[in-house]
């Protein structure tokens, strides 16, 4: 599909991006910046180091372990094993919303725990006293689960996270203590965090309780965590629905949740970047399939429901969920026909995270509006182009340090959901099951795929195409509104939310349209700079 | 109840810190390299540390804060992050062109024992660094002191690295800036003006983190003490440290360096601290103080006197940062109120010593400073004697909820509000707009709270 918007040659862009870089940093940068063709899909270099210096949006391994998988859980004291900082800047940043059962159940979100590591400790190692702290939060809390952040320390002084935790747990009994090699050097983002998060939670808490779970459509949430209220929406489709949600990674989720999670039939993956371990872990050794799902832009959630339905088979199911379909989709209607008008044709770029730079392109298809650049912060080449390249993928230095775990069928646990033969059938009716095409095939011809763009090739191409919004984090929000553009984070959804859903769609247009519209952006020029300009222009004309 | 698990009883704790009432170094150091003049702040470690600090100094300030990094991965960290620097650098210079890059350390450059001195000079001999621009550094390692140290420890550097003697005194003063918001920094070159004394201010965030829209992104805004001040600073006749934490080490370095002798003053917030401020500072540069300071002062006096009845034996609880916890302790007990309990993360004698001091007016109040004061600690305080006023960072809001405590924002970092970086909290006017706010939060809890028959239309 070629745009109906008029691009400027993408390869005199591409030339403009790189052409102030050193050679070298030109020559790799190059092979991150392709032109796209949803046809015949190019290689993009994604998951590979960052540039020294070239200013990244990218975090690490600490953020993507600490602060995105386990940060959601509410329930888990999360020790931060390191230097005070790691913790500090974790500590309720990420807008992991959560709802206890009651007032006297644990919610322990709102804390932020450090051993705050010290010179001696770096010195003479800081495993004593990490003991100290989880015996502390022990004594104090009586958790059910106690977690261990390595930061970037700990690994060089070679304390032993794990030996601790197994200690501890030993020593205290009725608290599961489990610990995370996620020193902040790990891996080349937050990327190498999640697979090491992933690790963790599949190895130390799935799988510990096999009470059976409730209900007839099982399923558990993958990938979802419950920013700005996202899960809270979902949770309210399911419930609608009639599907059982036993458990979620991790947004709005319980210990008790996470351990019982094997028992559920489907397993649904939203952000198939920072979760799709969990997903190919818990078929093999349990039985259980995975489908991507989107519940980010109304159509797509109706679509994401039918594919539920039809992994179900349930004709009583189906005709539930169409029935909700039924009764969301008009309430969105009747919003897009309001906005549309007004965002119609403008353009839009997105520069963020694993998943929702793909993801959030269904809400601007909605409101009309075409994506002309998107990229991932942390993403890998499966996230771009899509599962089948998986086989193609270069396992580089920086990858093989993040341990691949060995896993088999549970001789006990193992009960494949679907039979070989179905499984076939639902392939064969177009049903994806364990795949996912990736962001390139959705995005139109010509438009420009970017990973880990840097700080420049961000002012430039705003220079160049001049979009009507750009969607990023923190770190580029005023930076972009400082060029007159308006910026959406798509990280914490700037304190506004949820966008999952329907409701979630209704929320995101009419953030949208208030930003591309809003009156703000004409009131710039204080009006004798408005003067001097036209005077210039009139002086001209007259010459 | 937001934090529900914070339980009355005080145990000494030994391992774990819950709430912390500070940050890590190398935030401080970014924030302190933001203030030079087309410098470039670069985090020498992992990627995490420096995406961390912009994204906490940008939600304080809602404002661009660059930086680069030096993206360490395992490989660097098992061989040494020299080669990342060095191509940080040269990339940093081709691409974003900065008059200086300061870089700063951090936890795992520190434990590998990469030597920022050694890394820059190579640097410097291989050619990477073009005719005419600088890279310094100051070394900030995460398990050392806190953000505050490591803002002194960035400043310090720019007193090191740039000043020279040339052996002919100018007339001016260094006046070295605590970590203070733009705004303040603004304040202080106001007063400087008015006063007519003839200072350099170093570091100055003013104009370069409260930037105006203009429709174009400035890389680096017109604000910021430039090189050549810097420079300069080493003949200057006389500095003026403005906090002993943050601010006194930079003196005592230009001082080491360049004979230019200093004196250490609280950061000028409130009153009393302010006056000894305007004292020093007109002595120093040789000036006298105008009327209109005397008149700005006594309109301060004024307002103080007039609503003393509000502020009288009020309980307040703090937490935050040294060189700001200090004068606001002072300024309150100058208000009459009573300062019960006060937390700080960062560590040091002469914090604690300076504090006691403050504090002999004050004998009934908690202070603890250092590993394990945290919002946790202080939480625990108040629980057991509870306040009529908190004050400290956005972290507070949790305990002003859950307690039911009127709340003023002060430190860092506010992550809710506005208004920091643009309305100062430093000299007289400074302490008015303090003064109003404490009456606001007061005066809005006495309407909400009042019974009917006792709701006051006059205050």
């Amino acid at each position: 599909m070629e745009a109906n918007i008029h691009f400027p040659d993408p390869a005199l862009i591409k030339e403009e991006l790189i052409n102030k870089y050193p050679a070298k940093v030109a020559k790799k940068r190059s092979k991150s910046i392709v032109i796209n063709d949803p046809e015949t899909i190019p290689e993009v270099q994604a998951n590979v180091r960052t540039v020294p210096g070239i200013i990244t949006q990218r975090g690490c391994s600490y953020a993507g372990c600490k602060g995105v998988v386990l940060g959601p859980t509410r329930d888990i004291v999360n020790i931060t094993h390191g230097p005070i900082g790691c913790s500090f800047y974790s500590w309720l940043t990420r807008r992991n919303q959560t709802r206890p059962e009651s007032p006297e159940h644990e919610n322990f979100i709102t804390y932020c725990f450090s051993t705050d590591m010290q010179e001696e400790n770096v010195v003479f190692g800081g495993e004593k006293k990490l003991k100290v702290a989880i015996q502390e939060a022990y004594d104090l809390f009586h958790p059910k689960a106690i977690a261990i952040f390595s930061t970037c320390p700990v690994g060089l002084i070679g304390d032993d996270v794990h030996a601790a935790a197994k200690e501890m747990k030993e020593k205290l009994g009725d608290c599961n203590v489990f610990g995370f090699s996620c020193e902040g050097y790990r891996g080349v983002s937050q990327s190498a965090g999640h697979h090491i998060a992933n690790n963790g939670v599949f190895k130390h808490m799935v799988g510990r309780n096999s009470k059976p779970a409730e209900g007839k459509f099982k399923i558990n949430l993958l990938g979802e965590y419950n920013i700005g209220g996202d899960a809270f929406e979902i949770e309210r489709i399911f419930e609608k629905c009639g599907l059982n949600l036993v458990a979620s990674f991790s947004g709005n989720s319980t210990v008790g949740q996470i351990e019982n999670a094997h028992m559920a039939d489907l397993n649904v993956i939203l952000c198939h970047r920072s979760i799709n371990y969990m997903g190919d872990m818990m078929e093999t050794k349990y039985g259980i399939p995975w489908m991507k799902v989107n519940f980010v832009g109304a159509e797509s959630s109706a679509k994401s429901l039918r594919k539920i339905a039809e992994y179900f088979d349930d004709a009583e199911l189906r005709a539930r969920i169409e029935e909700v379909i039924a009764e969301e989709m008009p309430k969105v209607q009747a919003v897009i026909d309001e906005i549309r008008p007004r965002t119609e044709g403008k353009t839009a770029m997105l520069f963020v995270g694993g998943s929702r730079a793909h993801h959030y392109q269904d809400l601007f298809n909605e409101l009309g509006m075409t994506t002309i650049a998107a990229g991932y912060e942390f993403a890998h080449r499966d996230d771009y182009e899509g599962r089948q390249v998986l086989p193609s993928i270069k396992i580089d230095a920086d990858s093989k340090n993040i341990e691949e775990l060995k896993v088999t069928a549970d001789p006990e646990l193992y009960s494949p959901r679907k039979s070989e033969a179905e499984l076939e059938a639902l392939k064969e009716k177009g049903l994806e099951i364990n795949g996912y095409e990736g962001m390139m095939k959705q995005m139109q011809r010509k438009s420009l795929v970017i990973d880990d763009v840097s700080h420049y090739e961000s002012e430039k191409l705003i220079e160049l195409y001049k979009p009507d919004i750009f969607c990023a984090g923190i770190k580029e929000k005023y930076v972009v509104q400082k060029m007159g553009v308006p910026l959406k984070q798509l990280h914490s959804y700037d304190y506004g939310g949820p966008y999952t859903g329907f409701e979630g769609a209704v929320n995101f247009y009419k953030d949208i349209d208030r930003m591309v519209n809003n009156p703000v952006w004409k009131l710039i020029k204080a009006p004798w700079e408005k003067a001097e300009t036209e005077s210039l222009e009139a002086s001209y004309v007259t010459q | 109840m937001l934090l529900r698990h914070t339980t009355k009883e005080v145990k000494e704790r030994e391992g774990l810190t819950i709430n912390p009432a500070k940050t890590c170094q190398p935030i401080g150091a970014m924030y302190a390299a933001l203030g030079i003049h087309g410098c470039l702040p670069h985090s020498h470690g992992s990627q995490g540390c420096c995406s961390y600090h912009r994204s906490t100094l940008t939600r304080h300030y809602k404002e661009p804060v660059m930086s680069a990094t030096s993206s360490f991965t395992e490989g660097a960290s098992v061989f040494g992050g020299q080669a990342n620097l060095l191509q940080a650098i040269e990339t940093i210079f081709a691409v974003y062109d900065p008059e200086i890059i300061a870089v700063h350390s951090t936890c795992l450059s520190e434990t590998i024992g990469d030597d920022l001195q050694q890394i820059t000079k190579k640097a410097s001999d291989d050619g990477k660094i073009p005719q005419g621009k600088r890279v310094i550094y100051a070394s900030t390692p995460s398990f050392v002191g806190s953000h505050i140290t490591g803002y002194a420890n960035m400043v310090t550097g720019m007193a090191e690295q740039f000043a020279v003697s040339t052996g002919e005194k100018k007339n001016q003063v260094n006046v070295i800036a605590g970590w203070m918001e733009p705004s303040d920094m603004r304040e202080i070159k106001r007063y400087a003006k008015d006063l007519g004394a003839n200072i350099v201010l170093f570091p100055d965030t003013s104009d370069v983190l409260d930037a105006p829209q203009t429709g174009k992104h400035e890389f680096y805004p017109k604000g910021g003490t430039t090189a050549e001040e810097l420079k300069s600073t080493g003949d200057s006749k006389f500095s003026l440290a403005l906090g002993c934490i943050s601010a006194e080490p930079a003196a005592i370095a230009l001082d080491k360096k360049c004979k230019v002798p200093f004196e250490t003053l609280d950061m000028p917030i409130g009153l009393s601290a302010t006056d000894r401020f305007i004292m020093s500072l007109s002595k120093a540069a040789g000036v006298k103080v105008p009327a209109e300071i005397t008149s700005e002062r006594g309109r301060l006096v004024d307002v103080i006197a007039d609503m003393e009845q509000y502020f009288h034996g009020k309980k307040v609880a703090l937490f935050g940062d040294p060189d700001q916890l200090i004068p606001l302790v002072e300024f309150l007990l100058d208000l009459n109120m009573k300062p019960v309990h006060i937390v700080s993360g960062t560590p040091g004698q002469r914090f604690e010593k300076r504090m006691k001091e403050v504090l002999e007016r004050a004998p009934y109040a908690n202070f603890k400073n250092g590993l394990s004061a945290d919002m946790f600690l202080l939480h625990q305080w108040i629980k057991n004697e509870p306040v009529d006023l908190l004050i400290g960072n956005t972290y507070g809001k949790y305990i002003a909820r859950d307690e039911d405590i009127p709340f003023i924002r002060f430190g860092f970092p506010i992550l809710d509000r506005i208004g920091h970086s643009y309305f100062p909290s430093v000299g007289y006017s400074g302490g008015l707009r303090l003064v109003e706010k404490i009456l606001g939060a007061l005066l809005d809890r006495q309407d909400r709270d009042a019974p009917e028959e006792k709701f006051e239309l006059v205050m």
